[in-house]
């Protein structure tokens, strides 16, 4: 029979069966596009670009995993690699790329000085890490790292972004 | 390798020409000193411009490869070093000549020599806010590498310690 | 026609960190003024807090593509103030890795030079040749990019047998690609059309500035720091000096590539003379008696020098780096006047300029 109690068990279950059958294959199928076309911003300041630049070639095709290096406007990609040492009178530049890039973001910091300052621990000039001025994701150790690491970091975001939920 | 007198002193007979012209001419104003292609000359101030025209235009030394200022606290001075070098006299092309001064470092000033070697500007700013050296007849001197809000004493003078030490 | 005044920023999509600030008169740029400094990061003041040993993998760090051309001088200054002579195997294996440093460099300079252009193909080409000689570096110091493999009284290993075959294989096979690259971008007419007679620099004004490495022998000057001011064994092998009267931008391209040339046959000569013996002097430990070296070689981008200090202490008194970079910053104001906003990019690139370099 239809009573108070069980109207609201009944509205209950339909809301689960209806986040089940739409809300999850959408957050996934959202996902699914977003991960498989990164496109980067480089910040191509020091030595770990040369890697960059290697992981772009031929040999190490990163375009595989969709991260084309469409030198386009900052205003149509989607994650910031900072490629090394980011230094005191680059730090506001810095800052105003990242709030020029629409939402969502998402930041790897590549070699040892992005992630802590590196081998530049004591220059007045050098800004110990990155995370210093802007929220970072996936840190990538290594002075300069290989471009087997810069696809496992990709891989690593692309792993997070596929958990993530949109809202 | 092995060196003997007779093949080192063929060896800097064109550096010992070189230092025997220019005491002749400058006298007492000059202190020489002769290695295998590389002659160092320190100057007293006062006549700084004479001899860096004569080595210019007589012997022909047409650019600078550098400017360096090094830090002598214990002295309390400064030291300039211009390293002078030539395309044009195919003879001369591997000597380097290090032409310096010495200057006081509570007051430090020196003329600029940009006008006989144009190729110093970018060393002499750079030196300028290194140490805070002022070369007197420069264009512009500006800061160069240093972030523009940079407001502690110049870096490379010993008594500035880095972050951390 | 009124002036405008445009900042070409620090981030750009190609190149490192460096501002030009440009002011044109409707297409035509008037004035360009550089701006470096992003990217500095303090060496000549770091180095004065570390050991002589300790200073080699800090110092190859700004001229990260030419690893070798940037400890090379170091190494020379510190062994004339020690007065130590080095064994002729050490001196054999360096001059190898030296070129072939200078060929990875060039390399990286024609692929971003096509990219500069919009020619991904010419981006794609040399990155992946790139790879053969970044292999053949690998084998014989144990490193992809930053060796550290230059001490004071040598090197620090022997090269593997291997090395002879591996480098065989690899100059044969570069050689036919220097010949399909000449085919697809030096003698393309688009880009003979952007850069011929573009970016001129008198042969009196670059030798007035002071301008040194591949623009300097683009503008008519035969001079070379292995000819001119030799060191270590270059005066026992046979190389030329290439040289052109053109004074622009595609003159520049194409003294890379026979720069290219001339370095594969420097290195065949090296592996066929090569003696067998030490790869090191035995040193308990790094003395350098006080004194004052000033040292020079012929980097990949032109001539670094070093000029260096020592009162007898642990650490060096002074240590002066002179990046052939920042000798042809002074350039740019007198390159670009008259030259089209849109072929502003490939003009800079031609004087083969590395921020990180100049700034140190």
């Amino acid at each position: 029979m239809v009573s108070g109690a069980s109207t609201n068990i009944f509205v209950g279950k339909l809301k689960d069966i209806l986040e089940y059958s739409i809300e999850e294959p959408l957050n996934y199928l959202v996902n699914w596009g977003r991960l498989y076309a990164l496109w980067p911003v480089h910040l191509e300041t020091a030595c770990c670009s040369v890697e960059w630049g290697a992981v772009s070639g031929p040999r190490y095709d990163i375009e595989r995993w969709g991260m084309l290096a469409a030198f386009g406007s900052l205003r149509q990609c989607d994650v910031l690699v900072i490629l090394g040492t980011v230094n005191r009178k680059m730090a506001p530049r810095v800052r105003m790329i990242y709030d020029q890039m629409p939402e969502p973001k998402y930041v790897i910091a590549m070699g040892a000085c992005a992630v802590s300052g590196g081998l530049y621990f004591d220059s007045y000039s050098v800004l110990q890490g990155v995370d210093k001025i802007i929220p970072v994701d996936i840190y990538l150790s290594g002075c300069p790292p290989r471009p087997e690491q810069l696809i496992e970091a990709l891989i690593m975001l692309q792993n997070k972004i596929r958990i993530s939920k949109i809202s | 390798m092995v060196e003997t007198s007779n093949t080192e002193s063929t060896l800097i007979e064109r550096e010992q020409k070189l230092a025997a012209d220019l005491k002749s001419r400058f006298g007492d104003v000059l202190e020489i000193t002769i290695k295998s292609k590389r002659i160092k000359i320190k100057v007293k101030s006062e006549r700084l411009l004479d001899i860096a025209n004569y080595i210019n235009n007589e012997l022909g030394f047409d650019h600078s490869t550098s400017v360096s200022g090094v830090d002598y606290p214990n002295s309390k001075e400064f030291e300039v070093v211009y390293h002078l070098s030539t395309y044009g006299r195919e003879d001369f092309r591997d000597i380097v000549i290090a032409f310096s001064t010495r200057i006081s470092r509570d007051e430090p000033k020196t003329l600029s020599l940009i006008n006989i070697w144009p190729s110093v500007e970018y060393s002499e700013r750079e030196t300028f806010e290194m140490f805070g050296i002022i070369f007197e007849g420069h264009p512009k001197l500006e800061k160069l590498l240093l972030p523009e809000d940079w407001n502690d004493i110049p870096p490379l003078r010993k008594d500035f310690k880095p972050p951390g030490r | 026609m009124s002036k405008l005044s445009l900042s070409v920023g620090p981030q750009h999509p190609g190149s490192g960190h460096m501002r030009i600030i440009l002011t044109l008169s409707g297409d035509y740029i008037i004035e360009a003024i550089p701006d470096p400094g992003y990217v500095h990061r303090g060496e000549e003041k770091l180095a004065e807090y570390r050991n002589y040993i300790q200073n080699i993998p800090h110092l190859e760090r700004p001229v990260v593509l030419d690893a070798t051309g940037a400890i090379f001088p170091y190494v020379l200054a510190v062994e004339d103030l020690m007065n130590i002579i080095v064994p002729e195997r050490a001196q054999f294996i360096r001059v190898i890795m030296a070129e072939l440093n200078r060929i990875i460099s060039h390399l990286y300079y024609m692929a971003i030079y096509g990219i500069f252009m919009g020619h991904s193909t010419m981006f794609m080409w040399p990155v992946g040749d790139r790879e053969v000689f970044i292999d053949l570096a690998n084998t014989i110091a144990g490193q992809r990019v930053t060796y550290a493999f230059l001490v004071p009284g040598g090197v620090r290993n022997d090269m593997p047998e291997k090395v002879k075959e591996q480098a065989d294989k690899a100059c044969n096979y570069f050689e036919k690609r220097l010949i399909e690259y000449e085919h697809i971008f030096m003698n393309n007419p688009l880009f003979e059309k952007r850069t011929k007679g573009v970016g001129i620099l008198p042969k009196q004004d670059a030798i007035r500035l002071g301008v040194v490495g591949p623009t300097l022998r683009a503008s008519g000057v035969k001079s070379d720091v292995r000819k001119d001011d030799t060191y270590s064994i270059y005066n026992q092998l046979d190389f030329e000096i290439p040289v052109s009267n053109a004074c622009d931008s595609w003159s520049r391209a194409w003294i890379h590539m026979e720069e290219m040339r001339q370095s594969m046959s420097i290195i065949k000569q090296c592996l066929k003379r090569i003696p067998t013996g030490p790869v090191k002097l035995n040193l308990k430990q790094i003395k350098v008696p006080p004194g004052e070296s000033y040292s020079r070689v012929e980097a990949a981008r032109g001539s670094l020098s070093y000029y260096l200090i020592s009162d007898g202490g642990k650490v060096p008194y002074r240590v002066r780096i002179m990046t052939p970079s920042f000798r042809n910053l002074i350039t740019i104001p007198y390159i670009m006047k008259g030259v089209m906003l849109a072929d502003m990019p490939p003009t800079y690139w031609g004087i083969d300029y590395w921020p990180v370099e100049a700034d140190r």
